[in-house]
């Protein structure tokens, strides 16, 4: 969350701990320690949990995972299991 | 198997299947009650067919009649728009939310916002509408349009397998819920969701001809409920959605037994010699210029002379003109018109759709509350529309009018010599007095007829009577109905003084006649008189030649006994003796 790389803040919302959650949790960690380590939050959401947050950020399909900053905001869903199609759904691609 | 229409044995066994109220005008009553409870529903058609519009009626009449709270889950209008879009319909999104009696939830799907990697579902959405359904305790739900899944997703095997879930959780909800879907090319929904729903599928179409617009909704599928297989026109207008039953409110109107004048002294005398049944319907029809708006401006100035309230919808012609061509006849319109006993409502049918047509006329008696209603003339709508909408159309506006006690008095163009349009024959069925008004040709002459076709509860005259036009209105008189026909007109005054001619000349050949008696008789009895004087005569002659023959003969014989005494002859006694007892017999 300083220096010279920009924070990464992701949400990832899952529908309980299924097999298909925690494939998503899994890979979407794999990608940020191999490409922002140390300059991300990763948040997982359990829906089941908190249902009033599948409204308020428009989720529909689970596992969703959502880009809140930096701006523009992306969503990827699905289990994570590409992992270019990750980096650029959630525009992710690093800048130097 | 599908039945049209309300029918008493019918609701019996429907009755078992639960109902969910539209609140929706008409619909509750062609579908017997209305959804079925705790299922499905789709709703489908193109768009602004009024879908939304449907599934909105609802959620918000269950919010606030039926008491049971929804859930609007709103794939393409964002809250604010729909809020927006129906506050002028009179409902209050903003405050139902408020009193959570409404959740509105509006999905954003932006395609290009999303990327899809891998395996997922759509338990993101389940849990949305079950928090929101669990939020207000909701009993219905609509989704509108769940087919944006389609445009919004790209991997439609999922999507297809979790619409099948999605349904059957609504069921194991027991939300009673309403599902809006595009008409695609061929088949009733873009993505084929009718084969998700097995329980209830209504088309709704918005047709617009020559530039008119038209709607209907048909009720595809209705499981285990008897319903119209009729496609029934719908209106939509600042009051809401409303479907139009061909088979209406029913048949319960009270009958009154007031009569009421026509105007038209005659015409009443016709017409049992009272008049119109107060809160019958009354269908004048007849051929261009054979009297029919002054058939209905004497019944309209005969009203407002009682001191009541006339509403006359004019189709063709301005209220300007009407009073202007009234006055002509001898009907001066404006007074009543001034002290606002009489109001015109003039539109063009092809301004408006027939359902916009049928709103406003319901608006318009709303708000006037006439005692007597004209429409003139009705047969114009059916430019705006086919015939069997506009029976329906005007069978629901008869009834309303019926149950109102309002007297209706309905003109038809009819075309052609023959006289009887279809129209007017669909027509006639639901109303109570058919007067038509024919034109009679004859010796280069057109004049005018009227017949009472029928007439519920009265005695009428079955007699055509001539019709005319003065300067002091209508005029009924008797027709000459002769060896050739009715007469009428000029040919009617020519046969008037043929016959009184004919009168005449018979009158003459009578007393020619009888003079000719007179002398026959005269002759007769001069010749009688003349045979008796000859007869007299010759009675007379003769007697006296038989008299002096007899007086002749007696005095021979006395000659003879003379001159025999004189000779004293005895020898020739014996003799004479006998012939003397021949000659004294």
């Amino acid at each position: 969350m300083q220096g010279p790389r920009q924070a990464y803040v992701l949400r990832l919302f899952v529908a309980g701990m299924t097999a298909r959650s925690t494939r998503a949790v899994e890979n979407i960690r794999a990608i940020c320690e191999e490409h922002f380590a140390g300059a991300y939050e990763l948040e997982v959401i359990n829906l089941y949990e908190q249902p009033a947050l599948a409204t308020g950020e428009q989720i529909i399909a689970a596992p969703t995972c959502v880009k809140a900053l930096p701006l523009p905001a992306r969503r990827v869903i699905g289990d994570m299991s590409n992992t270019a199609r990750v980096l650029a759904g959630l525009d992710l691609v690093e800048h130097t | 198997m599908a039945i049209p229409g309300i029918h008493g044995h019918h609701s019996r066994i429907v009755a078992r299947l639960p109902k969910s109220p539209t609140g929706i005008d008409g619909f509750d009553q062609i579908t017997q009650g209305g959804l079925p409870v705790g299922r499905p529903t789709l709703v489908c058609g193109g768009a602004g067919c009024g879908k939304t519009l449907f599934a909105l009626s609802f959620l918000v009449h269950g919010a606030t009649r039926f008491d049971e709270p929804g859930v609007y889950m709103s794939f393409e209008e964002s809250t604010d728009e729909l809020a927006q879009n129906v506050a002028s319909l009179g409902f209050d999104l903003p405050g139902l939310i408020e009193k959570k009696k409404i959740v509105l939830d509006h999905v954003r799907i932006e395609r290009s916002e999303i990327e899809e990697t891998g395996d997922y579902d759509l338990e993101g959405l389940f849990i949305r509408l079950g928090f929101a359904i669990d939020s207000i305790g909701a009993r219905r739900v609509v989704l509108d349009t769940l087919e944006s899944l389609f445009s919004g997703l790209a991997n439609e095997s999922i999507i297809r397998a979790e619409l099948r879930r999605l349904f059957r959780w609504l069921k194991d909800r027991g939300v009673t819920a309403v599902i809006t879907g595009e008409r695609g090319d061929g088949t009733l929904t873009r993505q084929g969701l009718e084969e998700y729903v097995s329980d209830a599928v209504i088309l709704l179409d918005h047709r617009v001809t020559e530039q008119v617009s038209t709607r209907r909704l048909r009720i595809v599928k209705y499981r285990g409920s008897a319903h119209g297989t009729n496609e029934y026109p719908f209106l939509i207008d600042e009051e809401g959605i409303a479907v139009l039953p061909v088979t209406s409110i029913g048949l319960t109107h009270a009958a009154p037994s007031e009569r009421i004048s026509t105007g038209v002294a005659r015409l009443d005398t016709m017409l049992g010699g009272r008049g119109y049944f107060r809160g019958s319907t009354i269908l004048v029809s007849g051929t261009a210029g054979a009297g029919k708006s002054s058939v209905s401006a004497h019944f309209v100035d005969a009203a407002c002379r009682r001191g009541e309230r006339c509403l006359a919808f004019e189709f063709e012609e301005s209220p300007q003109q009407v009073v202007r061509n009234m006055r002509s006849i001898g009907i001066d319109l404006q007074p009543w018109v001034d002290r606002g006993l009489l109001e015109f409502q003039a539109a063009r049918p092809s301004v408006h759709g027939l359902e916009m047509h049928l709103s406003r006329m319901h608006r318009a008696i709303e708000r006037f509350r006439p005692r007597v209603v004209v429409l003139d003339p009705v047969s114009s709508l059916i430019s705006v529309a086919t015939q069997g909408d506009v029976q329906a159309t005007l069978t629901r506006l008869v009834d309303y009018l019926k149950m109102q006690g309002i007297t209706a008095l309905l003109t038809s163009l009819t075309h052609g010599r023959t006289e009887l349009e279809q129209t007017d024959v669909e027509i006639s069925s639901i109303v109570d007095t058919w007067l038509l008004l024919v034109t009679l040709e004859s010796s280069g002459e057109r004049n005018r007829g009227l017949y009472v076709l029928k007439s519920r509860g009265m005695g009428h005259s079955n007699q055509i009577r001539e019709f005319l036009l003065t300067d002091h209105g209508v005029e009924l008189v008797d027709v000459y109905a002769g060896p050739s026909g009715v007469v009428t007109g000029s040919a009617r005054l020519t046969q008037e003084a043929e016959e009184r001619a004919a009168a005449l000349a018979h009158e003459q050949e009578l007393e020619r006649r009888e003079r000719a008696l007179a002398r026959l008789r005269a002759a007769f009895d001069a010749e009688v008189a003349s045979l008796r004087a000859r007869f007299e005569a010759d009675q007379a002659d003769l007697a006296t030649g038989i008299d002096e023959q007899r007086s002749g003969a007696t005095r021979l014989r006395d000659d003879r006994r003379a001159i025999a005494e004189r000779r004293r002859a005895d020898a020739a006694q014996s003799g004479n003796g006998r012939r003397q007892g021949d000659e004294s017999d």
